[in-house]
């Protein structure tokens, strides 16, 4: 489904001349779930960007379910991002002046999805994710786990082929990490690609695949 | 997303700020509700203007001299009155006196000394009793005509006519009433006490006539019967055309509606400045609305948002903003023009003015808010995301 081909970024901090990503080569297959672990600084953030369309690479080819997606425009990304991607980021990046059902209608709203429809679609995932008694609450009066969820079902509302997830449980105390991590399970073993980027070596080893990156550079775990 | 949707997402991130939202739209309030209230009062003053003169007749000139000494005696009127192009003249001196009856006296009246031609070029018509007549100037008789007003409020339903005035505590004996013109404004005739001119020297008016007005034969000979009074004063008289003045009404309203124009370009333009200033500070609200929501952005890029989403979210804001604050200029305007006009200064607001103004705000906001809106449109998805 995705295939990353000699993969380069580079940043400049002052005269320091930082590669971030530094040839990476990578294939994820439909229905994988994969973990891209690396201490901070390794360049994971920047490969999970590159992965979500966030950023361009500077060299190399991008693939996404058979289409070069390096030349695309922004806007031309950004149908990518809504239909194919499902974001979870580590603290939730939720809107804090939309209630938890607007929030999970988003996505739809901006794929020109009539409001009733996205409604109709929005409670449906709240309800599969148990947050039906929610609906109404603000970011802010809901618990961090209840928060995740809620990122979690806008990421799945689009029915995305990637669920993208940067520290899930990065931000939640031991318990409520590990619902977390039990529900992405759970969507995986239905059919949902995940690709997990951690630091948190408990978080990985729940992964069938496991991609290290250190320096910017990548290694599968069990291969040589 | 539609244009229902965007608009609500706008109010609420309006009403999420209150404050600030506030403090931005009374800029615009203040700038809108005066350009609204300046022009109404400026429109305003040039149809009350307008009314007084036009309840006279457009065949009447009006003379003014400004050498006393090159004034005229009232026989010398009747040279006047020989002119080809001339029907009638009569001098006319406003003068100051306490005018009562029995102690009550009249606030506001107004005393005009003048010939038995006057009534008529100024478009009063007499309701009971007579108008002064050539025998009262030339005797200088007491005897007055006094407006409807008067005559209401000293005699109720009853004749003031043959009843005697007090002026400055000598009696006069009324002769006529004027009918009501029910004008609004400034020389209202319905307060307004007429005399003989000969008799009103006695109270203080110039013997030396210097204001003076002439009726031409006709509304179409008015510019020549003009022309020839003009040359009149310069040939016989001797006086130079900058000691004089000689306007017919029609001229007169010709250059009062000009001053006036001038007048609401000139109001308007210092208003418009306001606006100006207004609009700024939305374009500086906005901008610092981008800074702090740059998050928002990132993650709305991150949900697929294109930059017409972002820059249509923004744009609808600033415009929301400044049409809010537009309206309720509107209104605050006409809000202040009709208490002001309860206190007696005409206003006149106009329905094209409201839609100029109106226009404006949503300018307003769709000018000031492109910078800001197409900054945070541009944004690349990365840097907004991780904006600390």
């Amino acid at each position: 489904m995705i295939h990353l081909d000699s993969l380069y970024k580079t940043f400049t901090l002052g005269d320091e001349t930082i590669t971030a990503v530094n040839n990476a080569n990578l294939y994820i297959k439909s229905g994988d779930m994969m973990a891209i672990i690396g201490p901070s600084g390794s360049g994971k953030s920047t490969l999970m960007n590159i992965i979500g369309l966030l950023d361009r690479a500077d060299e190399g080819v991008y693939t996404f379910d058979g289409m070069d997606v390096t030349m695309l425009s922004d806007d031309e990304q950004a149908v990518i991002r809504n239909q194919k991607i499902g974001f979870v980021f580590q603290s939730f990046y939720l809107l804090q002046k939309l209630t938890a059902l607007e929030n999970v209608m988003v996505p739809l709203l901006y794929r020109n999805i009539g409001e009733k429809e996205a409604k109709r679609r929005a409670l449906d995932m709240l309800e599969r994710l148990k947050l039906g008694e929610r609906i109404d609450h603000l970011p802010k009066q809901l618990s961090g786990g209840q928060q995740q969820r809620v990122a979690i079902a806008r990421a799945l509302v689009g029915e995305p082929e990637l669920i993208l997830a940067d520290e899930p449980t990065g931000a939640l105390d031991q318990t409520t990490g590990r619902e977390i991590m039990a529900l992405l399970k759970e969507l995986n073993e239905n059919g949902q690609t995940i690709v997990i980027i951690t630091h948190d070596a408990h978080v990985a080893e729940q992964a069938e695949r496991v991609v290290r990156i250190e320096d910017g550079v990548l290694k599968e775990e069990g291969q040589s | 997303m539609n244009v229902s949707m965007t608009v609500r997402l706008a109010l609420k991130n309006i009403k999420g700020n209150r404050l600030r939202s506030g403090l931005t739209m009374l800029g615009l309030v203040i700038g809108i509700s005066s350009v609204i209230l300046l022009v109404g009062l400026a429109n305003g003053a040039t149809s009350s203007i307008m009314d007084d003169f036009s309840s006279m007749g457009a065949d009447v000139i009006t003379v003014s001299i400004y050498d006393s000494e090159k004034g005229m005696s009232y026989t010398e009127l009747d040279e006047l009155r020989k002119l080809d192009l001339i029907e009638n003249a009569s001098p006319y001196s406003m003068l100051e006196a306490t005018v009562s009856k029995g102690g009550n006296k009249v606030k506001g009246s107004s005393l005009v000394g003048c010939g038995a031609a006057y009534a008529g070029m100024i478009g009063a018509e007499v309701e009971k009793g007579r108008n002064l007549s050539p025998v009262d100037i030339e005797n200088s008789i007491k005897a007055v005509v006094i407006g409807n007003d008067i005559a209401k409020k000293l005699w109720k339903n009853k004749n003031p006519c043959g009843d005697t005035l007090k002026i400055d505590g000598d009696d006069y004996t009324v002769v006529g009433v004027l009918k009501s013109t029910g004008s609004s404004m400034g020389n209202n005739t319905d307060k307004t006490v007429l005399m003989p001119i000969s008799t009103a020297q006695y109270l203080g008016a110039d013997v030396s006539i210097t204001e003076i007005y002439l009726k031409a034969v006709s509304e179409e000979d008015v510019d020549t019967a003009t022309a020839e009074a003009k040359a009149y004063f310069k040939d016989k008289k001797k006086i130079e055309s900058d000691y004089m003045d000689v306007y017919s009404q029609k001229q007169m309203l010709k250059s009062m509606e000009e001053a006036n124009r001038t007048l609401s370009l000139l109001l308007g333009g210092i208003a418009s400045i306001s606006l100006l200033v207004g609009g700024i500070g939305v374009m500086n609200v906005m901008l610092v609305s981008v800074t702090e929501r740059t998050r928002e952005i990132g993650i709305r890029k991150s949900l697929g948002a294109k930059k017409k989403d972002i820059l249509i979210q923004f744009l609808m804001e600033s415009t929301v903003l400044s049409v809010l604050g537009g309206l309720m200029g509107i209104a605050l305007g006409i809000g202040i023009g009709k208490i002001i006009s309860l206190f007696g200064t005409a206003f006149s607001p106009s329905i094209g003015m409201m839609m100029i103004s109106f226009a404006v705000s949503v300018s307003v906001g769709l000018v000031f808010g492109i910078l800001p809106a197409s900054r945070a449109a541009k944004m690349k998805p990365v840097d907004a995301l991780r904006y600390e």
